[in-house]
């Protein structure tokens, strides 16, 4: 549910870094909570997100969830495929659920990050 | 579990998607107990449900069933409800949850001699089937000639021994029935539909899947589309004013406003680019503010974004384009013919 390679935020997004490179989605929990995803809002190629930032949205049926950044960073690719297959981050959040791709201004801003153990304590915390 | 006017209501069970497509192509059970029930009775009920509401109830014969409105002098909505006629002198009222002590406070108030009301709420649950199978299903446990009910009409008979009212009634858009039992036995009648209902793809559906039926099928949510201050001519709910009945509460209002016309009309609309409109969000005509979202969502049947909105009358026409405000940014949306759907006739139990 909550893979170690991967670094979480209290937002509910993670993040994989390889090399300069983060990839960010939501997790299993932000899309059980959400439900049916039907819509995602996407941001441009090339924008400057920041860490905290809002940079999308993610819509269920019944309700409409902004997606913050876990890191900063230049937008280098969007996951078109979620224009038409929104469900694919319910079906597979970590894996063709990816939402984008950015370069990261400073690799090291992860370790920030809760880990896979912090994050399911935070979870948990929440009362679910 | 939410909370929903006083009663801990399930949003959903399986997943919206999943119930909303499971009564568009079998079956779906919805508990709605939370739904208010108030009795006029009395030898002059029929005069107090007259002048309650704009429909004409004097047409109801005992086993009919009719979707009106209690009306404010201003010709507004106290509230829609559906009036069943037992017998002469006896009413049977289903109110809106969140509506049933105002609505009995008002229907109180504004009794004739003659009639009493009774606020009936608590002795009553209501359990609803929808959908396609709904008449198989219910064929084997119903002891009634179900075949035989049409739309808006009802027969009360024990539903697998349980005392019930059955009336071919729906909030879905798909062929149903509503039954109202005693309170105590609710979740013995949930439980066995449940158990007969599985073979044929029954589902259990929340809230959510509720909202997102009625919506597709652009039937009106009380508080979102219609209120105290919208009309039933605004709502273009025509076929419930019945002018030529006799005097009832916002008569005159209405007939000056059918006269005159409305200011502005309820229309269904549909996204034209990406989108979900959602209740709330500002609707702008040629870039002037003229309304909001009275309701809006992704309707999983349709798979469209679809909502409903006042726009002012000469501009709720089929094909006139508008903007919905979404997080600030003008997202094209387009004026559609209501309902969004509407099922095909299919030869269930002997109905067209």
């Amino acid at each position: 549910m909550y893979p170690d390679n991967l670094r979480y935020t209290k937002e509910h997004e993670w993040v994989s870094v390889k090399e300069t490179t983060g990839t960010i989605g939501v997790t299993h929990f932000a899309q059980k909570e959400l439900g049916d995803v039907v819509f995602v809002e996407l941001p441009e190629v090339g924008r400057k997100i920041k860490s905290g930032d809002e940079f999308g949205t993610i819509e269920s049926v019944k309700a409409v969830s902004e997606v913050y950044a876990p890191v900063s960073g230049e937008v280098l690719e969007v996951n078109k495929s979620l224009v038409d297959h929104p469900e694919i981050v319910n079906e597979d959040p970590y894996g063709r659920g990816w939402i984008l791709k950015v370069r990261l201004d400073s690799p090291g801003e992860v370790a920030s990050l809760m880990d896979a153990a912090a994050y399911q304590t935070f979870i948990a915390g929440q009362g679910h | 579990m939410v909370d929903f006017a006083g009663w801990d209501m399930p949003v959903q069970y399986r997943g919206v998607v999943e119930e909303h497509l499971a009564v568009r192509t079998h079956a779906g059970l919805f508990d709605v107990s939370h739904m208010g029930e108030v009795e006029i009775r009395g030898p002059k009920a029929l005069e107090a449900v007259q002048r309650l509401t704009c429909n004409d109830a004097s047409r109801l014969a005992p086993g009919q069933a009719q979707y009106t409105a209690f009306t404010t002098e201003r010709g507004a909505f106290v509230d829609d409800v559906i009036v069943y006629c037992m017998s002469a002198g006896r009413y049977f009222i289903c109110v809106n949850a969140a509506n049933t002590a105002k609505d009995f406070a008002w229907v109180r108030s504004h009794l004739v001699a003659g009639a009493e009301a009774v606020d009936r709420s608590a002795e009553f649950a209501q359990i609803a089937l929808q959908g396609p199978e709904a008449f198989a299903i219910l064929r084997g446990i119903a002891e009634a000639e179900i075949e035989n009910l049409k739309p808006f009409t009802f027969v009360e008979a024990p539903v697998a021994g349980i005392p019930s009212l059955i009336a071919r009634t729906g909030y879905t858009g798909e062929d149903g029935f509503e039954m109202y039992c005693p309170s105590s036995k609710a979740a013995e009648l949930w439980d066995t539909l449940l158990g007969v209902g599985a073979p044929f793809g029954l589902t259990p559906c929340g809230l959510a899947a509720r909202d997102t039926l009625r919506l597709e099928a652009c039937l009106m949510l009380y508080g979102n589309d219609i209120d105290e201050t919208t009309t039933v001519l605004e709502a273009g709910l025509n076929f419930i004013l019945k002018l030529d009945k006799g005097d009832f509460i916002g008569r005159e209002t209405l007939a000056r406003q059918k006269e005159t016309g409305t200011p502005r009309r309820l229309v269904a609309f549909e996204m034209v680019e990406r989108g979900i409109a959602r209740h709330g969000y500002p609707v702008a005509l040629d870039g002037k503010e003229a309304g909001h979202v009275t309701s809006g969502t992704f309707v999983p049947f349709l798979k469209k974004n679809v909502g409903m909105t006042y726009l002012p009358s000469p501009a709720a026409r089929e094909g006139q384009e508008f903007d919905v405000m979404i997080r600030g940014k003008s997202t094209r949306a387009r004026v559609v013919r209501s309902p969004h759907y509407k099922r095909q006739a299919r030869a269930t139990g002997g109905r067209a």
